[in-house]
């Protein structure tokens, strides 16, 4: 049985319909790659996993209980089963880095100061960054925010994490760190990873399962070797990273000159 | 032309309708939250709005009271000595600064000071996703966020009125004794009789209305922000707006009542 599933979710915003009849089923234990075109909702996708956002129509169900219904009081109990990474990190600015880790485990567990401090000291090297602890938010650079921001997400050991952009702003060789440490959360700790990203090394390497979300509709659904053979002409472009000539044509327009074929010309020698 | 501006009309009313409501349940949730604030573990959070709210206000508050009481005093001494009435300065000046000058402007001085603090505070948390943090850490920003600000507003922007009533009769005093040269006796004596303990008592009353007030449209604007850092600014001038035109409001409607009560436990009383 699924641990997580969508049944045909919309969700508008005013008149922009970001899912439109979206169902999608993940199972325990396992790592699954969203990918797709900045501004289709992926992020919108995720929150919904966690209740964050209602949907317009359809319904989210999680562990056999369905959860876009529930009262915000129930919905605190299902959360702390999950950890979530957000694209900015969300790390609260008025608490230093160790508070932030920390946060999750004051609020939910009754563990003493000290043992707090070893936890939030083996998250924070887990991510790389041993010695920051006492540092603001605002004191450093994104990919460390980011990484702080995941020490917190996990910080609980959380059965799902969602991770909005992990390695979004990192170096190669920092985001294949935390490329791996996904991969162990999930090998060692049977965590259910849900993972939002443009990176697509990172996602053959994480994902058992690549799913592309396309102007409200998932078009893709399958594994990382089913994606580089598929025939799908957006899904192609898009792992491969290649632009379409309509999307080339948007330069032209906005610097007022002639469309794509310099670019293409200057492209091919 | 006609259908399509009553359907813009209708819109409007029921945005305004919808963001009443929004406010209402925001409200409810934020006075049911109340009591989980004074267990032991969440007190934590109070002392820093404590602080915010009411230590660093004391300035701006001070000097607001003060030169509230000082104006006062120079513009009614010309009036009143006109009539040879000047012995009686100050049972108008203490009048008005104990009952509205003082609580109004104390309010409105805090709606600038901490409500725009407030709403910038938590539309920058909201545009930056903390408060979706928060919810998913399994904490309800409400009981996290609000309440403390909420508790802090309604039990600081009292003392903080009494603290500019305070200067405010200081400042008074000073102008009308010590350079218009008004009878130290006379003056404290007819401004005895003009300010009773219920005069006081209605200042302080109307006073943590005002604080609940600005405490939870400043929340709420922050809430409710647009994106961006031009969401929080406008929040930020809304929830100023909001605020000034709540605390009028609940002025004119506590004047109203006030005086009712006063009359039927007292009986009319004139001031001279
Ligand atoms: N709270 C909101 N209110 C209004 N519109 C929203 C809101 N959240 C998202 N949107 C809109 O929904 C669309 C999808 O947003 P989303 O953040 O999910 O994109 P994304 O796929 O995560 O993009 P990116 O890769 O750039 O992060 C965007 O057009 C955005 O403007
Ligand atoms: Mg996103």
């Amino acid at each position: 049985m699924s641990l997580i599933e969508l049944r045909h979710v919309s969700k508008r915003f005013g008149w922009l319909v970001v899912l439109d009849d979206v169902s999608l089923a993940i199972e325990t234990g396992k790592s699954i790659v969203i990918i797709g075109a900045s501004g289709t909702g992926k992020s919108v996708l995720l929150k919904h996993i966690v209740g964050l956002l209602k949907p317009d129509e359809g319904e989210v169900w999680f562990d056999g209980q369905r959860i876009d219904t529930l009262p915000e009081r129930k919905l605190m109990d299902v959360r702390q089963r999950f950890g979530f990474l957000f694209q900015m990190g969300a790390l609260f600015d008025s608490a230093n880095v160790a508070e932030n880790v920390g946060f999750p485990l004051v609020e939910h567990t009754h563990k003493a100061p000290d043992e707090i401090r070893e936890i939030v000291q083996r998250k924070l090297a887990l991510v790389g960054l041993p010695d920051v602890g006492k540092k603001m938010p605002a004191e450093l650079s994104g990919g460390q925010k980011k990484r702080v921001a995941l020490a917190r997400a996990i910080a609980l050991n959380p059965e799902v994490i969602l991770y909005d952009e992990p390695t979004t702003g990192l170096d190669p060789i920092r985001s294949d760190v935390i490329n791996e440490l996904i991969i162990k959360l999930q090998r060692e700790l049977q965590v259910t990873s849900i993972v939002v990203t443009h990176d697509m090394n990172s996602a053959f390497k994480i994902a058992d399962r690549i799913v592309m979300l396309h102007e409200g509709h998932i078009i893709f659904d399958g594994t990382p070797a089913e994606i580089q053979k598929t025939d799908h002409p957006v899904v192609k472009r898009f792992v491969l990273g290649e632009a379409s000539e309509m999307e080339l044509a948007e330069i032209g327009k906005v610097a007022g000159t002639a469309p794509s074929p310099p670019i293409r010309e200057i492209e091919g020698k | 032309m006609p259908v399509g501006m009553i359907e813009r009309v209708g819109r409007n009313t029921n945005n305004t309708l919808a963001a009443f409501g929004d406010f209402c349940v925001f409200v409810a949730r934020t006075i049911l939250w109340i009591p989980t604030l004074f267990r032991w573990k969440n007190l934590r959070l109070l002392f820093p709005q404590m602080y915010e709210v009411g230590v660093r206000s004391v300035p701006v508050i001070a000097v607001t009271g003060a030169f509230i009481g000082m104006v006062l005093a120079i513009e009614s001494h010309t009036t009143f000595k006109t009539i040879g009435q000047e012995y009686r300065l100050g049972s108008i000046i203490n009048l008005s600064v104990v009952k509205q000058i003082g609580p109004v402007l104390a309010a409105v001085m805090l709606a600038g000071r901490i409500g725009g603090a407030l709403t910038a505070e938590l539309g920058t948390m909201n545009v930056t996703e903390q408060l979706d943090a928060l919810r998913v850490m399994g904490a309800d920003p409400i009981r996290y966020l609000v309440v403390p600000r909420f508790v802090a507003c309604v039990l600081l922007t009292p003392i903080l009125t009494i603290y500019s009533d305070l200067l405010g009769v200081i400042g008074g005093w000073l102008i009308s004794v010590k350079f218009l040269g008004v009878p130290d006796a006379p003056y404290w004596y007819y401004s005895a009789q003009a300010v009773d303990n219920y005069q006081i008592f209605e200042g302080i009353v109307k006073s943590i209305f005002f604080g609940g007030a600005i405490g939870l449209i400043s929340c709420y604007k922050g809430f409710t922000c647009g994106a961006g850092a031009s969401g929080v600014g406008r929040a930020c001038t809304e929830s100023f707006v909001m605020s000034f035109i709540a605390i009028i409001i609940l002025n004119f409607f506590f004047a109203q009542m006030l005086k009712e009560i006063y009359i039927a436990v007292y009986g009319i009383k004139g001031i001279f």
